[in-house]
């Protein structure tokens, strides 16, 4: 049984903040297909294309047949606990403050015997479901978890290293304003977030929705407009160093490509919400997020970027909205490289078009905001780093694997 | 077991000149001075030149970037046939078999078989994190307790499998800090009580403090040569009877419960000629007792599983029944990286030549010595064994 996640109290302003630090996140190349599977949630291991053997650890040729072909496949993810250690001593930085650590070798049902961590709910002998996870230093792990969810068990100790689960954190939603930064306001109420500060640019003027906000368990509204540089920094300056999460909701979709604007005026507005209103929100918050990797239960964990799928690949007829998202992408990539070092993770989540007013004349499928909301919730408590959230977004991501010209010219209409 | 061709004999072929340089815990110096070390003491101790040493096989962690190439220029050797062997715990008996053929086929006369590390304080931790591909990819970031934890599943699944139990190692443990209190150099200088051993504190379960080698920095060598050439020399010298190595044997075994021997014993003892019953000293690889259990399994001394009641039924400090790791081994003189993998052969050298370090076994006429090494992912992959004789 897992122990419930006490809420943590107040922070003593008087102890030094512990610093963040990392296990080991140097992988062989190869072992990055385990990464790419991790960071959109999949298990997936080797499979050799020639003779179906299934193996572990991360391998240049089969080590049946020596086929090069060798890709990693979706493969069944259960197993048996063979055998289980605590792990009391430990020559790493990371890991010695971390001790006593549980880990294990797992029979898998396809094959080969790994080495994971173990969630306190596995224990030696047990049939377990193995994971594959991004840890603290965004480097793909196996883990072992029972094989069915026990109560609680999102709050296990080694399972919380590598997830940025909600619960008990400090959430800033950007923009409070429009539908989906309404309905993730709601999302992370329900996931039981300690306070979620829901941005708001002019107060005074009223909007839609604004009661239901209020209402919410934990929500707090505060002044924030990612246009103002000013606005953002004195919000970082209050809450800076109680924000754990930080989802960025602010929007700005107009359609239309190149030709049809005169002028920068729209392209300028959009690049000053969406690309610099990043920016922004990174240099004021990032700092004092990345110090606090390791700040107890309420650590800072995550910054996520809703980016349109086509930031991917350009839709013409949302094009220069397309292109603005490429650039938030660009700049999301960058700073994942930036918070890694203080096991901050960067979470990129793709959409199509949203069932919005902005998209009112695109036919379905869309994607309703609370979706969007509970996605992203549930991607943080997975620990994912790129989840795709609709049919379409899914269908772009995986024409993009297989034939990318064609998509172009396709979604050139 | 292996089938095959018969293997040559190692006729005319002896070992001889055994060195170990006195470990040290922490050294700040490099593993070439460590090496040099050893070096120097054996062509003392063979009387020759270093332009006579025209065969070299050198084993080390902790060499980078060099290797037994740029070891030659370092200490102005120029040897015609050269070997490096970075097999870890497997290196000292690898290292013989290769030199032994050298010398048998006259590609060299004089093969120095050296192993040395140094310990830097902080010099284990890199190794342990940059160890191999698969352990940097799948075992370091997962606990980052080195090679403690996986012979803590390895042991933890033997006691589940074999019903060994703690107080089985103990015994081991025990007696090997008794052979090693007559070692003055010995890194363990204090007798080893069953309680001591029960209750140390916990490093990884099932393993406790006294069921792990410390590393530390030291350095072994020998010298392999024709027998007539050590008569010359008037150095005492050892016989090779057999020989054995296997890697990664025993793949699909979940859990690693035995090692290479197992595949390979039977061919050590055919080659040899002799039955285990006639060994007077074993000397295993010892950086964790289980592996030591497995030895006397896997090797012969009893069947599989038979293990824990072997170890309860004979003595093993050098005046028992079965006088085993007789110095202390590396459990209580410390693991000097891959001079740990020599360490058994010198000692069972300077055994079978009446000249030990510590207390002389009450007869010493044939010695097993096996080796094991390199925790590549999840078990040692490098297992390999020799059997020994007093020159007649």
């Amino acid at each position: 049984m897992t122990e419930p996640l006490a809420r943590p109290k107040r922070k003593n302003p008087l102890r030094r903040t512990r610093q963040p630090l990392l296990p080991q996140s140097v992988r062989s190349r190869t072992a990055h297909g385990l990464t790419a599977a991790a960071a959109q949630g999949r298990f997936e291991l080797q499979r050799c294309v020639d003779c179906a053997a299934v193996f572990y650890p991360p391998r240049d040729a089969c080590p049946r047949c020596l086929s090069p072909r060798v890709p990693f496949v979706p493969v069944d993810d259960r197993g048996t606990l063979a055998v289980e250690t605590t792990i009391h001593a430990s020559t790493d930085p990371y890991f010695r403050e971390r001790m006593p650590w549980r880990v294990g070798l797992v029979r898998l049902d396809c094959g080969p015997v790994v080495l994971a961590h173990l969630h306190g709910d596995a224990r030696e002998g047990d049939r377990v479901r193995l994971d594959l996870k991004l840890d603290k230093g965004g480097a793909p792990v196996l883990v072992a978890l029972p094989a069915k969810d026990t109560p609680h068990m999102t709050d296990d100790r080694q399972l919380r290293e590598m997830t940025c689960d909600p619960k008990f954190r400090r959430v800033l939603i950007t923009d409070g304003r429009n539908s989906v930064g309404q309905a993730m306001a709601k999302a992370f109420s329900d996931a039981g977030a300690a306070i979620v500060f829901v941005g708001v640019a002019d107060a005074w003027k009223p909007f839609a929705g604004q009661e239901m906000l209020r209402k919410l368990a934990g929500v707090e509204i505060v002044p924030l407009d990612l246009t103002d540089t000013e606005s953002v920094t004195e919000l970082a300056e209050q809450n800076g160093a109680r924000t754990d999460i930080i989802v960025n909701t602010a929007e700005h979709v107009r359609p239309g490509g190149i030709l049809q604007r005169h002028g920068l005026t729209v392209a300028r507005e959009e690049m000053d919400v969406r690309y610099f209103g990043l920016m922004r929100l990174a240099q004021a918050f990032g700092p004092a997020m990345r110090s606090r990797g390791a700040d107890g239960v309420n650590s800072a964990t995550a910054f996520v970027n809703l980016l349109s799928v086509y930031a991917l690949m350009n839709w013409p007829a949302y094009g220069a909205y397309s292109a603005t998202e490429a650039a938030c992408l660009s700049a999301a990539q960058c700073l994942r490289a930036e918070l890694r070092p203080g096991g901050v993770k960067v979470l990129n989540v793709f959409f199509g078009p949203l069932d919005t007013e902005w998209f009112q004349t695109v036919p379905p499928p869309k994607v309703a905001p609370e979706a969007l909301a509970r996605a992203v919730v549930q991607a943080l408590q997975r620990g994912l780093e790129d989840v795709f959230v609709g049919d379409i977004a899914e269908e772009v991501r995986a024409r993009l694997s297989v034939n990318p010209k064609a998509l172009e010219r396709e979604l050139a209409g | 077991m292996t089938g095959g061709a018969i293997r040559m004999a190692y006729d005319g072929v002896v070992a001889c000149a055994p060195v170990t340089v006195p470990y040290r815990r922490f050294s700040i110096n490099t593993a070439h001075w460590w090496i040099a070390r050893a070096l120097d003491g054996l062509r003392r101790a063979a009387g020759l030149e270093p332009s006579q040493i025209d065969g070299l096989v050198l084993s080390s962690f902790t060499l980078g970037p060099d290797t037994a190439v740029g070891v030659t220029q370092h200490l102005g050797l120029s040897p015609r046939w050269l070997d490096h062997v970075p097999m870890g715990g497997a290196s000292g008996v690898v290292g013989l078999r290769r030199a032994a053929r050298a010398v048998q086929c006259g590609d060299a006369r004089f093969v120095a078989c050296v192993a040395g590390d140094t310990n830097h304080v902080d010099s284990f931790r890199k190794t342990l994190s940059t160890f191999s591909r698969f352990a940097q990819d799948a075992v370091y970031p997962y606990g980052a307790g080195g090679a403690n934890a996986s012979f803590a599943l390895i042991t933890k699944n033997y006691m589940n499998k074999y019903g060994a139990r703690r107080e089985d190692f103990g015994k081991i443990c025990i007696a090997q800090r008794q052979n090693a209190l007559a070692v003055p150099f010995a890194m363990m200088k204090k007798p080893l009580t069953l309680d001591d051993y029960m209750t140390a504190r916990p490093i990884c379960d099932p393993l406790h403090l006294f069921d792990c080698v410390m590393p530390c920095a030291g350095a072994e060598a020998f010298l392999v040569c024709r027998d007539d050439d050590a008569k010359a020399l008037a150095i005492p010298a050892v016989r090779l009877l057999a020989t054995i190595e296997r890697h990664n044997a025993f793949a699909d075994d979940p859990v690693q419960e035995r090692g290479g021997w197992a595949m390979d014993a039977g061919e050590l003892w055919r080659m040899a000629g002799v039955t285990p019953d006639r060994i007077d000293i074993v000397e295993t690889y010892d950086d964790y007792p289980v592996v030591v259990m497995m030895q006397f399994e896997d090797l012969g001394f009893c069947k599989k599983g038979e293990g824990p009641d072997f170890v309860r039924s004979h003595s093993f400090t050098t005046d028992g029944d079965f006088p085993h790791n007789t110095c202390g081994g590396q459990l209580s003189m410390g693991q000097a990286g891959a001079a740990g993998g020599y360490l058994g052969l010198t000692e069972a050298m300077r055994q079978l030549t009446g000249r030990p370090i510590g207390r002389p076994a009450a007869k010493a006429e044939l010695a097993l010595v096996s080796g094991f090494g390199m925790i590549n992912y999840d078990r040692g992959l490098s297992s390999g064994a020799a059997i020994l004789a007093r020159a007649s």
